[in-house]
């Protein structure tokens, strides 16, 4: 049975003043130094790797964790490693407030959850969420709970083709 | 009916579905290409997923080797050659490590052509739009589903239109135009649009001059542009693929639904320079505050790796030689350009100037051979990106072929009159 509610603590992937990193791009997820990795296994470690200050991040993260980045999130190559990488390491969700466009292809065909959030600097200026809290979202209705402080924000739901392929697990089960 | 742009009359040739921007709909693909990062993992998906199944169309799906070639390491030549057995088990085309950057490959062969729609694992297929052509840069989940059903599923974008305007009075290149308009879109104006450029400027530009510009949509953030062709367009693309007739251009219907029109005067234009990190930091050349010393001087990539960029060069070079202690790499971005290069005589030439001449591949983008900076080098570079540690541990700065030849001959980044 798959998930569609997911209850964890999160990550907000931030430069040293606080604010959400924008245009994070597959290089600083999973450098092309690794390319030739093709065993999913073998990437987690890698996760992060070129960004500035997240580089410890494969330490930092637990089975379970959600991610929440900035606009633009995945920009640059088509590597799959770069969703992959994720999956590895075990988060299970990332939120953005814009995805690049193969990024978000890429993610949503191998069936691991992203989503959208159009006011995600707003809920970040205001401190709705704040790093390592515990937050509640539903992936359906589209619906994020921060559980420590109760509040309540809107993500733009999955989509048709989005919810077809991650209940069938990957693109090549259609 | 209703008014169509570009990508959507594109779209609507290839889909039984309405076409309306947001929707999401079924395409079908008329080439599908792998290449040899992801290629191996397209074979994997495809034997883990649809072993002893065939292929869609074995004459509609291939592989380009051009990231690491010859192959550098082990791990590389292993890679390649598992999609070379996959290749020969299914009967498909292999363009080998000899052949150069795919993309390039596809136009030149007539491969890709007006209206269709090829994708392949290239984040800058887009840039098969130089020729009408709609490129899709996917991952290799994408890319085996697509060997198998020969179709894939989109989300249509919006369609922003850009007018350039303005009559520039001073010389500029291609890759100056591209970094202007990089500079006033960034990468969220366009970000996961359609663009559809106007205006006498841009449609001025030849193939090698569409292919700059189209090739850093994929920068801007954006899926794909379309520049409307011209009489010596046809007559380019005629030339460089050999093929009978050629089919039509896809042209937006008038009144078509745009989600906003973006004007961008280019009339001040002068030689551009994206600073690092990000290819849209970008500033006049004249501006910059203080002298940038050069070690390595970088020219090709799928954005300036014509014959006509090297030729630009080869202009500036010949009967010269680079500054002492910088380094030039020069990488043609296909077979064909390399022959040209040779035929023409500039490899003697360049050559006597103090360059590196590669055979044609993608060279340092990806860490290929050619083209890597070690920790506090600085490089000048043709290409696309300018990200940390995308071309070595130096800073990297993206500009013409023109401005690159004036800096590794001064040893500081310049242009012909700063």
């Amino acid at each position: 049975m798959n998930e569609y509610i997911f209850k964890s603590r999160v990550w907000l992937i931030t430069d040293d003043n606080g604010n959400l990193i924008p245009d994070v791009d597959t290089d600083q997820i999973f450098h092309n130094a690794h390319l030739y990795i093709t065993d999913i296994n073998e990437m987690w470690k890698y996760t992060f790797g070129n960004l500035e200050g997240w580089k410890d991040f494969p330490k930092k993260a637990e089975n379970g964790d959600i991610i929440i980045a900035g606009k633009n999130f995945g920009s640059g190559s088509s590597r799959q490693q770069a969703v992959d990488c994720f999956k590895a390491l075990g988060i299970k969700l990332i939120i953005a407030e814009s995805f690049g466009a193969i990024y978000k292809r890429n993610a949503i065909n191998s069936g691991f959850p992203i989503m959208i959030s159009q006011n995600i600097n707003d809920i970040m200026s205001q401190k709705k969420i704040l790093n390592l809290q515990n937050i509640s979202v539903d992936i359906l209705k589209g619906e994020l709970i921060n559980l420590d402080t109760e509040e309540k924000i809107n993500l733009t739901p999955f989509s048709k083709v989005q919810k077809d392929i991650y209940d069938k697990g990957i693109l090549l089960n259609m | 009916m209703s008014k169509r742009t570009i990508i959507e009359k594109i779209f609507y040739n290839h889909s039984k579905e309405e076409i309306e921007p947001g929707g999401i709909i079924w395409i079908n693909l008329d080439l599908v290409t792998a290449r040899d990062f992801a290629g191996p993992n397209v074979v994997k998906n495809f034997n883990n997923y649809y072993k002893q199944k065939d292929l869609f169309n074995r004459s509609k799906t291939l592989f380009t080797f051009d990231l690491t070639v010859p192959p550098k390491t082990i791990q590389y030549a292993n890679n390649q050659q598992i999609c070379r057995e996959f290749a020969r088990e299914k009967g498909i085309k292999v363009f080998d490590i000899d052949q150069g950057i795919g993309t390039h490959t596809l136009i030149e062969k007539g491969l890709a052509h007006p209206g269709a729609i090829v994708v392949g694992t290239d984040s800058h297929m887009n840039i098969l739009s130089a020729v009408n052509c709609f490129g899709q840069g996917m991952g290799d989940i994408d890319i085996a589903f697509g060997f198998r059903y020969g179709k894939t599923w989109f989300e249509v974008p919006e369609t922003v239109k850009v007018l350039i305007k303005g009559n520039p009075k001073k010389y500029f290149s291609a890759k100056d135009l591209t970094l202007k308009i990089l500079g006033v879109l960034k990468t969220d104006r366009a970000l996961g649009k359609a663009i559809e450029f106007y205006g006498k400027t841009i449609e001025d530009l030849d193939i090698s001059g569409r292919i700059t510009l189209l090739s850093m949509i994929t920068e801007m953030g954006g899926i794909v542009g379309f520049i409307p062709f011209t009489e010596n367009t046809i007559m380019e693309i005629k030339k460089l693929n050999g093929l009978d007739g050629l089919p039509e251009e896809i042209r937006a219907d008038e009144n078509a639904n745009y989600s906003e029109i973006i004007e961008i005067d280019v009339s001040d234009i002068e030689p551009m320079i994206s600073m690092p990190p990000y290819p849209h930091n970008v500033k006049k050349i004249s501006e910059l505050e203080k002298r940038i010393k050069v070690d390595f001087g970088f020219i090709g990539s799928c954005t300036n790796g014509r014959i006509e960029d090297i030729e630009k060069v080869w202009e500036i070079l010949r009967g010269k030689h680079i500054a002492d202690g910088v380094r030039l790499a020069i990488v043609p971005s296909t077979k064909m350009v390399y022959r040209q290069v040779l035929e023409r005589g500039m490899l003697n030439d360049l050559f006597n100037a103090g360059a590196i001449i590669s055979n044609p591949g993608c060279g340092g983008c990806a860490q290929g051979h050619i083209g890597m900076t070690g920790k506090n080098e600085v490089m000048i570079s043709t290409g696309n990106r300018n990200f940390p540690g995308k071309q070595g541990d130096g800073l990297n700065y993206l500009s013409s072929p023109e401005v690159v030849a004036y800096s590794v001959l001064n040893g500081f980044i310049s242009s012909k009159e700063h």
